[in-house]
């Protein structure tokens, strides 16, 4: 522990199974005992002597809002990150039977128009004051966009890793800040790996690697705004997608925290996971009653989703389990009609990640897993104009007509009979 | 039979820094008895006191899980190269 981290109200890490002690370096796993994650270790004392829910009103509207919750020590990187809307989900609600459906939206996320931000806005302030010069990550897309952009605003070098056949829109949407992109030819699981093999020889900062225990505490930020957008109270029920499980345990651990400083009153929220039926190794052990993880090699249009090999899958699993929620798992068709249903019913265009959400969602409400009146908060992670792909197929064309009013007149006549057509029940 | 294992960080502490060792064995139990004859103490932090690999720890014999070959169990030969790497969240 250094004395610089006074102003702070963090005080080092833990290992998160055996409670070994380690400082507030760059570090992920207990080294010295069992291998398991490192967490960071808060003062909440003094964390309850500075908050109230008016300072926190008073605070920026970004993440940096929440800031004695977060692992840093001095000026944080502030790109705008956070606060991003909580929508009554009024009509897709109808569509499924509920009566209080919220929509977290961070596809409008700043700057990269995903949750990522969130965590990379985090990391990399951390990863400043730890005086790494070069980050990096190994992404399935969203992670790269999210580390390339804030790395760019920052002036950090920056170097990233991708499976080789990501969206354009991902490949892209990386490429445009400049960085070093190294598009590997393998699945995430394959690409994490070389990236752990990189870090062992490079002095780099690998946002969700050495830099994980600061990381992944940004996604804490997406339980708290909720509670705070909700009017300071809980939710009833949430459902998020389910990748390595870090942000379904951070959401867990964000309201958990306001609770014990005394933000927001306790009672009991259900944690339910989406998955994608071609990834899917979390939903399996969870409907298997295991509480470990076999490992699976991915196969979904859900790629932003897609690791095989979830670090923090038991941790998700117990999550659920203890909560009184479920994990499910939806197919690649299954997730297209989610996408399309969320943004027909509440103009909101989500990737494939969100998809698989609405998609499981659906099934839930289907299966009586989840009450109508509860409130309940679907988390939409991640921009479908990231992943078109997914649904080029599914949203047809546009009607090609001439500059005449002939042209409109027959070619309206032919969308209002195909409208009535795609709306009523099929013979 | 020779095979390449290439140690994470947190190991190096074991092997005088070096990231990577050639060791003799002719399954991934046989390597890990291999590296703890080589380096004493090594063994206790791979694996938990019934001999099983941690659950935090993957290894992988060229590029492959050994949890999609024979675990434990899982033969190598002469070349192979075997990583070990602490797991880590992403996405």
């Amino acid at each position: 522990m250094t004395a610089t981290l006074s102003c702070s109200t963090f005080t080092g890490l833990r290992c998160k199974e055996c409670g070994h002690p380690y400082g507030a370096g760059a570090k992920h796993v207990c080294e010295d005992v069992c291998f398991g994650p490192l967490e960071v270790v808060y003062d909440y004392d003094v964390i309850k002597s500075r908050v109230t829910r008016a300072t926190i009103e008073a605070g920026p509207v970004s993440i940096w809002r929440y800031r004695e919750f977060l692992p840093i020590e001095g000026d944080p990187i502030d790109v705008g990150t956070g606060f991003t809307p909580l929508l009554k989900a009024n009509r897709l609600a109808k569509r499924l039977g509920l009566k209080n459906l919220y929509i977290k939206n961070d596809g409008v996320n700043m700057p990269t128009l995903s949750f990522k931000d969130r965590v990379v806005s985090v990391a990399l302030t951390r990863a400043r004051e730890l005086g790494f010069t070069t980050v990096s990550c190994a992404s399935t897309g969203n992670l790269a966009n999210s580390t390339a952009a804030i790395a760019a605003h920052a002036g950090l070098d920056c170097c990233v890793f991708i499976p080789s056949d990501l969206e354009l829109g991902k490949v892209l949407g990386t490429l445009i800040y400049n960085p070093t992109l190294m598009a590997v030819k393998g699945n995430y699981d394959q690409v994490n790996r070389l990236c752990s093999e990189v870090a062992n020889t490079y002095g780099w900062g690998f946002v969700n690697i050495n830099l994980r225990p600061y990381y992944s505490e940004g996604s804490k930020t997406l339980g708290y705004e909720v509670i705070e957008q909700l009017g300071w109270q809980l939710p009833d029920h949430i459902v998020a997608p389910l990748a390595s499980g870090s942000l379904f345990t951070k959401i867990r651990k964000g309201f958990d925290e306001f609770i014990k400083v005394g933000l927001v009153d306790e009672k009991p929220v259900r944690f339910s996971g989406a998955q994608a039926e071609g990834c899917s190794p979390i939903a399996q052990a969870f409907a298997e009653g295991r509480d470990f993880i076999t490992p699976v090699k991915p196969n979904t249009i859900a790629k932003s989703i897609a690791i095989g090999n979830p670090a923090d899958g038991p941790y998700a699993i117990d999550i659920a389990n203890r909560t009184g929620g479920t994990i499910a798992a939806v197919n690649d068709d299954e997730i297209v009609a989610g996408i399309q249903l969320l943004a027909e019913t509440e103009g909101v265009f989500t990737e494939t990640a969100g998809g698989t959400t609405i998609a499981v969602l659906k099934k839930l409400v289907e299966q009586g897993k989840i009450d109508p009146s509860e409130t309940t908060v679907a988390y939409i992670t991640g921009n479908g104009l990231k992943t078109l792909e997914a649904v080029t197929a599914a949203v047809g064309e546009p009607l090609t007509i001439e500059p005449q009013l002939a042209s409109f007149n027959a070619a309206w006549e032919r969308a209002q009979s195909l409208h009535r057509a795609g709306k009523e029940p099929q013979a | 039979m020779a095979v390449l294992v290439l140690i994470p960080t947190p190991l190096q502490k074991f092997t005088a820094d070096e990231a990577s060792a050639e060791v003799e064995a002719s399954s991934v139990n046989g390597l890990l008895q291999a590296l703890e004859a080589r380096y004493p103490g090594i063994l206790g932090r791979l694996c938990d006191e019934g001999g099983k690999l941690r659950r935090f720890l993957n290894v992988y014999v060229n590029s492959e899980d050994i949890r999609f070959l024979q675990n434990q169990e899982t033969p190598l030969q002469d070349g192979d190269e075997v990583s070990i790497v602490p797991a880590v969240a992403g996405g």
